[in-house]
């Protein structure tokens, strides 16, 4: 190598650890160790979950809609999930059980988690504040090499005898405590073991990203000028580092009463039900935010970029993720009102639920001011992003009258929780990774997403989405029971059959729409229109380096010199002004050459 | 599929709680309705005002910290108002047994539920109490003490049309109380996931008058052989 090129060599390697000769296929695709990487990993693993999770739904929906009548394709399962007659095979109640437990799981563990922590978090965090890539990198290939087999015990608990877990994905003891009662046995030890083993991969990967937020910023990034996605992801993870401990602790002592005599939560040798109930919630609680709070972090960088206007309220933005990340940890009896705990923290809890729904109240309100009188660019990533805001609202207000302790006497285990759940989940969090994915697909692959193709996508799901999930408010209010094998046993509820099939119908066409996406999604790889650096016209610094970034993401360190949303600035001669371009060299971003300091050779 | 099936309206309930929890739901449902359409009136609105047409340039505008103010507030007051307002009722229904309530133990398993009467004697828990299987007779207007429990796992105890929901616990008595206001037969349910046969666990709670469940109650008792003294 010349003398310059050494040179530049160590410039880069200033971060002290990479060589740059060829590295192993293996380690570049299989054990890797770069970021950007280990984001394309967990998307396709949690793609595929997500598909999973859809497929265990359209089944639970057939059920619902027509039950107990011969399932198509019933007949390619075991037994012991359908009964086998002369038409068909029908679902059996422990399979139903089974369909319930792992739709949940995997939707929630498997695919939105990894999804939102797992690929936006890997794929943002170093490129947003600057850094080549993560503080611990081969500490982040653990990460995703902890959740893979996680991925397959879980998977592989389908096929045990007892089948999969049966007691929900909130495993209530005593019912999960022992086989005894739900039918189910080494299913429910291997869900167990399958999420201590993910929890690990999260605990590992939040200790990442924590560690290259606060030590590895680039030059100018102070905190108040990180993007919203990186403050969302923050937060996130350190909701991750305190909470998955508990869950984790709460898994090994639930395996213990099932393997081992224990009896923390079995009530014949003394032990506590509620006591998982707690347990669970601590966790489950904050989890709920980390399942939404980097949506929303998403959905902010969307919206200001596609509305070409600065985020109303940065500042209150990013008080509102603290604020929830803060109030998450206080609510969590909120899920127990009916539980038989001390019916007086019902009313403490439903004090400080009714608070945290007011950050997230401003951020809806600071959303909407972002688009007012902006300029709207109605692509693909902005329609999801307006439909995240739009079904969040709703999800959100539906809180409201659960979070009211003599209304939820009424609605607690019926649809309306169902409603709400998914309101926020599908509604929210699934459209969010859809912004994301499509907004940061050039990125990753150097190329565009089709955008007729993925209107169409955007129009169908939100139109079946809703009808699917709307009506679940009204099932609820009839009070129509959740996790129910067949509802027409009860008189009060057998006239919802129709309802109960309207929406199978439409849950079948909006499984069926995702093949669009998927087609979409695997077709631009290939062929899509190839993307410049900066496809989006965007003030962020991932758009600052070539699509895809190269190992070790920028060529010199780079220098920041104001905030994230700086759209329509009269600052600069275009309508966006990127966080790296020196003051004073305002056109079309593009940065002025920085002068040679003295004494150093051109 | 019935048009009334959409409807937002709470179905009819008859017991005293009802009342208080409707109504709460009704003021939820007109604050959140509100709020509803008008954010998503002004989410369209904003959409089409303000799509990017040729020449269409956004305005410069980070934020403005009075307007931060206002919309913490006003939600703020509106929801701890709300939950201020609402800690009377579920005092009431969940912790204030009124006297002279008649007590009887409901004990859910898997999955059946078994509910404990008196007897002639009218104390729980001597020979003559007699047991019915899926079904839990009161008579009206009159407030009745329910002692909940489990057997097995959790199961929970759902009375829709009287506003009832309580979780069994095993291993604990949970009281649980309500007055029906008309006689009729209405649902039991269990609103609890407790196994492969929970949606088989529904029962009839049938309230009669008073005179009618006088004369139930000694009819059970008189089926049941009477103990030798």
């Amino acid at each position: 190598m010349s003398t310059t090129e050494q040179e530049m060599g160590k410039a880069l390697d200033a971060g002290g650890h990479h060589d740059h000769h060829e590295i192993p296929w293996i380690r570049q695709y299989i054990f890797a160790t770069d970021h950007k990487m280990i984001a394309k990993q967990f998307m396709f693993v949690s793609l595929f979950f997500l598909v999973v999770g859809g497929a265990l739904a359209g089944m639970m929906r057939w059920q619902l809609g027509f039950p107990s009548q011969p399932m198509p394709g019933g007949m390619i399962l075991p037994d012991a999930m359908m009964a086998p007659t002369p038409n068909g095979a029908i679902m059996l109640p422990e399979f139903y059980n089974s369909l319930v437990t792992m739709h949940g799981t995997i939707m929630i563990f498997f695919a939105i988690m990894p999804l939102l922590v797992g690929l936006f978090g890997n794929l943002l965090i170093p490129l947003q504040i600057g850094a080549e890539d993560m503080a611990f990198p081969r500490l982040n290939m653990v990460s995703f090499w902890l959740a893979v087999p996680a991925g397959i015990l879980m998977l592989a608990s389908f096929g045990v005898e007892g089948g999969a877990a049966g007691a929900g994905w909130t495993s209530y003891a005593p019912l999960s405590t022992s086989g005894e009662w739900t039918g189910v046995y080494l299913g429910q030890q291997l869900w167990l073991a399958s999420l201590t083993i993910l929890g690990f991969s999260s605990l590992v990967g939040s200790v990442n990203y924590i560690s290259t937020v606060i030590n590895m910023r680039a030059p100018g990034m102070t905190w108040f000028r990180m993007p919203l996605a990186t403050w969302s992801l923050f937060v996130t993870a350190v909701l991750i580092l305190l909470a998955i401990p508990i869950l984790a602790g709460a898994l090994i002592m639930l395996l213990f009463d099932q393997t081992i005599g224990t009896g923390f939560f079995r009530p014949e040798v003394g032990g506590e039900p509620l006591l998982w109930q707690h347990l669970f919630w601590f966790f489950g609680h904050p989890e709920v935010y980390i399942l939404i709070l980097p949506a929303m972090g998403i959905t902010s960088e969307v919206l200001a970029n596609r509305a070409r206007k600065p985020i109303f309220g940065y500042h209150s933005m990013v008080l509102a993720i603290v604020g929830i990340g803060f109030l998450g940890w206080i609510v969590w009896g909120h899920h127990m009102f009916q539980s038989g705990m001390n019916p007086l923290l019902g009313t403490s809890f439903m004090i400080s639920t009714m608070a945290i729904a007011v950050p997230s109240a401003i951020k809806v309100f600071n959303w909407l001011a972002t688009l007012w009188k902006a300029d709207i660019h109605l692509d693909v990533p902005m329609l999801h992003a307006l439909a995240f805001v739009s079904m969040f609202i709703i999800g959100g207000l539906s809180g409201i009258f659960m979070a009211n302790t003599p209304v939820d006497i009424y609605i607690h285990d019926t649809y309306f929780i169902v409603a709400h759940i998914h309101y926020v989940l599908f509604g929210g969090s699934l459209f969010a990774i859809f912004a994301g994915i499509t907004f940061w697909f050039p990125k990753m692959f150097g190329r565009m997403m089709n955008e007729p193709l993925g209107k169409v996508h955007f129009v169908l799901t939100l139109i079946f989405y809703n009808l699917v999930f709307f009506p679940m408010h009204n099932l609820g209010l009839r009070g129509m029971m959740r996790r129910i094998y067949d509802f027409t046993q009860y008189e009060f509820l057998a006239p919802l059959q129709p309802m109960n099939q309207f929406i199978t119908v439409f849950a079948f066409l909006l499984i069926a729409t995702q093949v669009l996406f998927v087609i979409n999604f695997f077709w631009s790889i290939f062929k899509g229109e190839k993307a410049s650096e900066n496809p989006w016209d965007s003030n962020t610094l991932e758009w600052t380096v070539p699509s895809p970034p190269p190992h070790g993401n920028f060529a010199e360190m780079p220098m920041v010199y104001r905030g994230p949303y700086e759209y329509s600035s009269p600052e600069s001669d275009t309508d966006f002004l990127p966080q790296t371009t020196p003051p004073g060299g305002g056109s079309s971003g593009v940065p002025e050459p920085t002068p040679t300091p003295e004494g150093v050779e051109a | 599929m019935n048009w009334g099936d959409w409807s937002w309206m709470m179905p009819e309930g008859f017991s005293t709680f009802t009342a208080e929890v409707d109504s709460l739901y009704y003021l939820i449902l007109w604050i959140t309705g509100v709020t509803f359409f008008a954010t998503e009136a002004l989410l369209i609105y904003f959409i089409v005002r303000y799509r990017h047409k040729e020449g269409r340039k956004a305005t410069y505008d980070h934020g403005s910290t009075k307007m931060e103010v206002v919309w913490t507030a006003i939600p703020l007051l509106i929801l701890i108002g709300l939950g201020v307002l609402s800690k009377g009722a579920w005092d009431r229904m969940k912790i204030d047994v009124p006297a002279g309530a008649m007590e009887i133990i409901v004990t859910a398993k898997q999955f059946e539920w078994n509910a404990t009467y008196p007897g002639p004697d009218g104390a729980l828990g001597t020979a003559d109490d007699f047991d019915v299987l899926n079904q839990i007779h009161a008579p009206v207007d009159q407030p009745v003490w329910i002692h909940l429990r489990a057997e097995d796992v959790l199961h929970s105890l759902f009375l829709p049309e009287m506003r009832v929901k309580q979780d069994a616990v095993p291993g604990r008595d949970i009281p649980v109380w309500f007055e029906a206001m008309a006689t009729g037969d209405y649902t039991i349910g269990c609103a609890e996931l407790c196994g492969i046969g929970h949606t088989t666990m529904n029962g009839t709670l049938t309230i009669h008058s008073a005179a009618d469940f006088q004369a139930w109650a000694s009819a059970q008792a008189e089926q049941r052989p009477q103990p030798q003294p």
